[in-house]
């Protein structure tokens, strides 16, 4: 089993506690207009527009496949630019096992693993096989960043190797989130209750946007409501960087103010949740 | 214009610094020390240096004086007993620290503040204030970044305080060294001390578990040199090996002929020197600190610098671009190995001269460079600036070549601001690195006026007054200077959140 790999952090800071090896798989279920990586969208249909734009020549057309060369790839990043499909043609197609390799080279350094996307969770059998032996073997701490377009019920066997989920509630609105993401939050929703029954939930968070205080209130209060004192809620500003033209379009080119965050994080206290992180 | 009179009119020169320039004019105007006309060439050609050592080394380069017999029996020749309270140890401690000579004429050793000022807390109010006045006194008076205090490796009390000060003061001396055992240091300690050093640039940490098993009673000195307590380090002369490598026409002639050349040669000066320091100068027969025994001749050995492994490497190889050589690739890997082994066998295979408490042998040190090294040799074996790896690769590389420098090595790494909101991550890198044989491991945030240059720390803003023509109370501000504007030392690749740029 091989599953399409986007990027691997051997060193993050900021993708659960401590010191930890980030990977992001492609593909998402999603198609949020404030995504930064707007590339992890969808999976490459081979159509060659960035064939022939690549100067550095690491892309390719072979039997119409494209084959991107990582070792001779600049990162000068005009494949994605091109592309109108939101992919990328920069991932690798990796087994549970090359996975481990990478992970087991840093182990001594991390304390844990989280896996991420695009949406991980599209690759939920190939998780469960990676998180046995990364459980099972190197005792790491496991986290698993959703967007919870899924349905963690049927994820027993998954949940029992994970340590939490980190969850984005992305708006409660069901109309305002079918804008935003594309699909309706009905599942996000449950997938809240449930993760937080079983004690699964890691941390919860919102991307709160310039111009949509009605919105960004409504969120802030069901989630703060529901979570309590149970877990993190990690309020994350806007910014515009990597934001694709639907996006700034919608939501423009400024970042919130420290002072509009404050407020928000005042919001959250007073509708109960105990762990508020601004970031 | 005469040396004396540059010295005497130089604006940028304090009083101090003005007595201790003369002084070495003088020393190094001396030829007693007689130096085999090969090493003269090797000085002049540059694959040799002496490091300021002059032809009349009067005293060894860096002692460690053992403090804990001084705050026990107090000393003879001072006319100090011993301390009762923490007003009289700080005092007594500053009063010795005066009279321990170095190459620089100031203690590179302080002592391991934990245990020296522990059975003296009483109330921390009052240690607060003792402490804070003792490190005053230390930044005014000891005026050289390489004077160094050990603490650790168990928390108390006494070490928060220190911690506390530290953050606070924002002075470049004295620097400071955990000694860092996991299994006695705890994670809340050493959080603290992260916390320390990434808003002063101090403590760094050094890997304890790896030291004990090679020397026992050992402290850390200077910049980074572990040397035994209540002795220390004869002399520290390098081979600048990217010059060495240099002389060689293909890699044989280079291990075959060059490599083992320049090594002799290195081996019988620092033979000489410490047969000079041993044999002729009043050092060990009439100095207080040999009388009283707060140091014992035994515990002394030679260390023997190098720099520019990098370089050498990548010369050998015919490798141009830094970012593809040294620290990037498996050739170079396997040739920096090579290249230590051949230098450490022979170092070993070296009867030393007067160190019977270190086998009789000499020990290898990785120097941090001088400014006059310019871009040529990086120092000891560190990757060049500008052509770091990413965090993870940067750190594995590095601990392939820490186990050779017994004496001392250590890389310095620069974080963003990230890494203050995520100082357990940073733990978790530092556990992982001593695990996987890194000696010592330093860091600081890129906003800091406090700042590691190679080694040794000084202030952003005293670099500033030199730039204007002014004095630095600090005598090493002027090696950052130059560091800065010739080695780009100041210009270390900035770790981010995601570990790379």
């Amino acid at each position: 089993m091989k599953a399409p790999i986007n990027k691997i952090i051997p060193f993050s800071n900021v993708d659960g506690p401590g010191n930890r090896c980030a990977i992001f798989f492609q593909s998402c279920p999603f198609a949020c207009l404030y995504c930064h990586n707007p590339e992890t969208i969808h999976l490459c249909n081979n159509c060659g527009a960035c064939v022939a734009l690549c100067e550095a020549k690491a892309l390719r057309m072979e039997n119409g496949v494209v084959i991107w060369e990582k070792d001779r790839c600049v990162n000068c990043d005009k494949c994605i630019h091109v592309c109108e499909r939101l992919a990328s043609p920069k991932i690798c197609y990796m087994s549970v096992d090359a996975l481990v390799q990478e992970v087991k080279k840093v182990s001594a350094f991390i304390r844990g693993v989280t896996v991420s996307g695009g949406e991980c969770m599209n690759h939920a059998p190939f998780l469960c096989e990676l998180f046995q032996i990364l459980k099972n073997q190197l005792g790491l701490h496991l986290l698993i960043d959703s967007n919870g377009d899924c349905d963690f019920a049927k994820e027993q066997r998954l949940l029992a190797l994970c340590d939490g989920v980190m969850l984005d509630v992305k708006a409660v609105d069901q109309t305002f989130h079918k804008q935003l993401c594309g699909r309706e939050n009905d599942r996000v929703l449950r997938n809240l209750d449930y993760l937080l029954k079983q004690g699964k939930l890691a941390e919860v968070r919102t991307v709160l946007l310039p111009g949509c205080d009605g919105q960004n209130r409504a969120t802030i209060a069901y989630v703060a409501k529901h979570i309590g004192n149970r877990c993190r809620y990690k309020l994350i500003a806007y910014r515009p960087y990597g934001v694709r033209e639907a996006g700034l379009q919608a939501f423009g080119r400024q970042a919130l103010n420290q002072q509009e965050l404050k407020e928000y994080e005042r919001f959250a206290f007073q509708h109960g949740c105990t762990q508020v992180t601004l970031v | 214009m005469s040396e004396v009179s540059k010295i005497l009119k130089d604006p940028k020169l304090t009083y101090a610094q003005q007595v201790l320039a003369l002084a070495h004019l003088a020393e190094n105007q001396d030829d007693t020390l007689a130096l085999e006309p090969e090493f003269e060439q090797a000085l002049a050609e540059r694959t040799l240096c002496d490091l300021g050592e002059g032809r009349a080394p009067y005293r060894p380069r860096y002692i460690l004086p053992d403090y804990t017999k001084l705050m026990r029996e107090g000393c003879q020749f001072l006319e100090l007993t011993p301390p009762q309270d923490i007003w009289e140890a700080t005092n007594t401690l500053l009063i010795f620290y005066k009279h321990v000579p170095s190459v620089t004429s100031f203690p590179v050793y302080l002592g391991n503040f934990s245990e020296l000022f522990a059975p003296f807390h009483k109330d921390k109010e009052e240690t607060y204030k003792a402490l804070k006045l003792f490190l005053q006194h230390i930044d005014k008076t000891l005026t050289d970044s390489f004077v160094h205090a050990n603490i650790g490796p168990c928390d108390s009390e006494v070490n928060r305080i220190i911690l506390t000060l530290t953050k606070e003061m924002q002075l470049a001396i004295p620097n400071i060294t955990l000694l860092y055992d996991p299994n006695q240091t705890s994670d809340e300690f050493a959080l603290a001390c992260i916390d320390c050093m990434l808003a002063t640039s101090k403590p760094s940490f050094a890997n304890d578990v790896m030291y004990r098993k090679e020397m026992s009673d050992y402290a850390i000195a200077s910049c980074y040199n572990a040397l035994k307590v209540c002795g220390g380090g004869y002399t520290l002369p390098r081979m600048r090996l990217y010059n060495v490598a240099c002389k060689a026409n293909s890699v044989a002639d280079f291990f075959e002929r060059v490599l083992p050349y320049y090594t002799q040669l290195l081996l019988r000066n620092m033979d000489e020197r410490i047969r000079y320091i041993v044999e002729e100068s009043n050092f060990f027969t009439s100095n207080f600190l040999v009388t009283e025994g707060f140091v014992k001749r035994e515990n002394f050995t030679g260390m023997f610098g190098i720099v520019g492994l990098a370089e050498c490497v990548n010369h050998l190889l015919g490798i141009q671009n830094p970012e593809c050589g040294y620290g990037h690739h498996e050739d170079a890997a396997k040739l920096g190995t090579r290249v230590m082994d051949a230098i450490a066998e022979m170092v070993n295979a070296h009867h030393g001269l007067y160190c019977e408490g270190c086998g009789n042998r000499y020990v290898l040190h990785a120097q941090v460079g001088i400014d006059s090294d310019g871009r040529d040799n990086s120092p000891g074996a560190r990757i060049p600036i500008g052509a770091e790896p990413q965090l993870p690769d940067h750190i594995l590389w590095e601990c392939n070549f820490h186990k050779y420098f017994v004496s001392g090595i250590g890389d310095i790494f620069k974080f963003d601001d990230t890494w203050n909101h995520t100082q357990v991550a940073l733990l978790d890198i530092i556990k992982g690195a001593f695990a996987s044989g890194m000696r010592y491991f330093t860091g600081y945030n890129a906003d800091n006026d406090v700042v590691r240059v190679t080694g040794y720390l000084v202030k952003k803003s005293e670099i500033a007054r030199l730039d204007q023509n002014q004095a630095s109370l600090n005598n090493v501000t002027v090696f950052g200077q130059g560091a800065r504007n010739s080695g780009k030392a100041l210009d270390r690749r900035i770790y981010d959140e995601s570990a790379h740029q």
